[in-house]
């Protein structure tokens, strides 16, 4: 990545520097080659945008917001990106924000980022989405490999479970899924299980990429050619299994930690949302409900399938209330199959509550991750938005297959 | 004749210009008297329920508060049916209102983004100002179109 050059981003906000966070989006700028910039705008502009953009903002700081949104779109402000932040739980910031984002998404080809900031914040919190913002702007030609060639490999050190791929000529020859323990234990297991799966030694290994929560960790060690984080790595992972490579798509990764809801256009992702307030609304609650109904994850869907999310009322908002109404539910004498539907249907509730606004859904919906395995959770989610849902073969190796795809731009290069 | 949503959303006057022009209002008024006669709901006094705020997720995200989007869950739909819009700026509580400004920020401006004939006009504050404000609206509505489009 410090290769390339320099990436401007637009910082798009309404008083970060006043939320005690700027140094925290200077610094993760930073450590992905970008810089943070102001745009340009006339001050008089500020008396009119109200009006010229629509939203009467009684905030003076949005407007602000808007004549920039207007300067990058108009091309007075020469930008490869922008991050578009203003703080949580400011309810007409929230609504500016949204409709900023939506506006330079529809009328320029800058790829954009959006987030609500909260004096917490880390620069840790952004590195994963202001690491995609860069790579989209800047790596295209990247993303826009088609075919993997060579032998390959990918690990996708993930919140919960490590996989790893060896591909060949566009075909998996090798898998690994073992349980995240040891970052790179895990992921030494999980290659080690692949590379004898496909009857080949570490050394013949063109080129390896990694991605996940242990992508630079686990990169390191194994001297990566590729280390990128998960939103590009999936969502080209996702479109090149489900073999949507060209137009709009969808793509939904359920993930152990958090979930990831991503627009993509011909491989390339547009508008994305990382969401997960609580695990209430990811992988870890489903694994809970198994736990607490007896049964393994694996057979979790299979049971949910059978059983009528209407006869429980679950709420996942929080993982400790999820639980909760889980346990009260059983101890009234559900039926566990009722239960298992129930906590299909409240995780996929709250995606579709929290992130999907967020992002144009277009069909195909391709749904990816371990979760996309348990049966219940694509029949949820199909009823919810009354479309049609996608689950690719391997989609549980998502981000494996997409980083042995990456990757083998290193083989030709 | 045409569908005008009117801004302020729950406007008596405006509504009944709308009407004697021989268009269909667009107003909040109607829709809550069907909330309000559902039957069977029981969450009175307006019978909105959790699912409202739900719903209005089409128009703002979910970090914008319930009661936007519940309120918007009224008047969103009415956004996407409408094909003209008549806004009155700066007008005063007993011409009509809505009570929450986040509400009418977003209102104002999906009515504005979308493509349709909008007139927006200051509310009058002198009997001139009030005749001109009457014949700007009466012409507007006169340049739609008079029949049914279907």
């Amino acid at each position: 990545m410090t290769k390339d050059k320099q990436v401007k981003v637009a910082l798009v906000s309404c008083g970060s520097e006043y939320a005690g966070v700027q140094g925290e989006l200077e610094k993760v700028a930073a450590s992905v080659n970008a810089k943070l910039i102001f745009p340009e705008i006339d001050i008089a502009s500020l008396d009119t945008i109200g009006r010229d953009f629509g939203i009467e903002a009684a905030s003076p700081d949005l407007r602000l917001m808007m004549a920039r949104a207007q300067a990058v779109v108009e091309g007075l402000t020469d930008v490869d990106g922008v991050f578009i932040t203003s703080c949580f739980r400011c309810a007409e910031a929230a609504i500016v924000r949204n409709e900023v984002r939506r506006y330079i998404n529809k009328h320029s080809n800058v790829p954009v980022i959006s987030y609500s900031f909260t004096e917490r914040t880390t620069a840790a919190t952004l590195m994963t989405r202001m690491e995609a913002l860069t790579t989209i702007a800047k790596r295209k030609h990247l993303l826009a490999r088609e075919h993997q060639t060579g032998l390959t490999a990918g690990i996708d050190s993930g919140s919960t479970t490590t996989k790893a791929v060896i591909m060949r000529d566009d075909k998996i020859i090798g898998q690994g899924w073992v349980p995240t323990i040891k970052v790179i234990d895990s992921a030494t297991e999980a290659f080690n299980h692949a590379l004898e799966e496909a009857g080949v030694k570490a050394e013949e290994i063109q080129a390896i990429g990694t991605t996940g929560y242990g992508r630079f960790l686990v990169g390191e060690h194994f001297k990566a050619q590729l280390i990128q984080e998960e939103i590009t790595v999936n969502s080209k992972g996702a479109v090149y299994l489900a073999n949507k490579q060209k137009g709009p798509a969808t793509v939904i990764d359920i993930g152990g930690m958090d979930n990831k809801a991503i627009s993509v256009q011909d491989g390339i992702p547009g508008m994305f949302t990382m969401g997960g307030i609580c695990a209430g609304a990811s992988g870890r609650f489903l694994d809970m409900t198994a736990k607490r109904l007896g049964v393994e994850i694996t057979e979790l869907g299979a049971l949910a399938v059978k059983g009528m999310q209407e006869k429980v009322e679950m709420n996942s908002y929080c993982i400790v209330f999820g639980i909760q109404s889980l346990v009260n539910s059983l101890a009234k004498g559900s039926r566990p199959e009722d239960v298992a539907a129930a906590a299909c249907h409240s995780v996929v509730e709250q995606i579709f509550e929290q992130q999907l606004q967020e992002v144009d859904v277009k069909e195909p919906l391709i749904l990816v991750g371990g979760s996309s395995l348990i049966e219940g959770v694509p029949k949820a989610l199909s009823d919810l938005l009354k479309i049609n849902v996608l689950v690719p073969p391997n989609s549980h190796l998502i981000g494996a297959v997409g980083s042995a795809l990456l990757a083998s731009g290193f083989v030709e290069d | 004749m045409a569908k005008v949503i009117i801004y302020p959303i729950n406007s008596l006057i405006l509504s009944d210009l709308v009407e004697r022009f021989g268009h269909k209002p667009l107003a909040m008024m109607e829709k809550i008297k069907e909330k309000v006669n559902t039957v069977g709901v029981d969450s009175p006094p307006l019978n909105i329920t959790a699912e409202e705020p739900k719903m209005g997720l089409k128009y703002a995200a979910v970090e914008v508060p319930a009661g936007v989007r519940g309120r918007m869950a009224i008047v969103g739909p009415m956004i996407d049916e409408a094909e003209a819009a008549v806004i009155v700026n700066e007008a005063s509580m007993a011409f009509g209102c809505m009570g929450c400004a986040r509400t009418n920020e977003l209102t104002k401006y999906l009515i504005r983004k979308k493509e349709i004939p909008i007139l927006e006009v200051e509310y009058p504050r002198s009997e001139e100002e009030g005749q001109e404000f009457v014949y700007k609206i009466a012409e507007f509505l006169k340049s739609l179109p008079p029949e049914d489009k279907v």
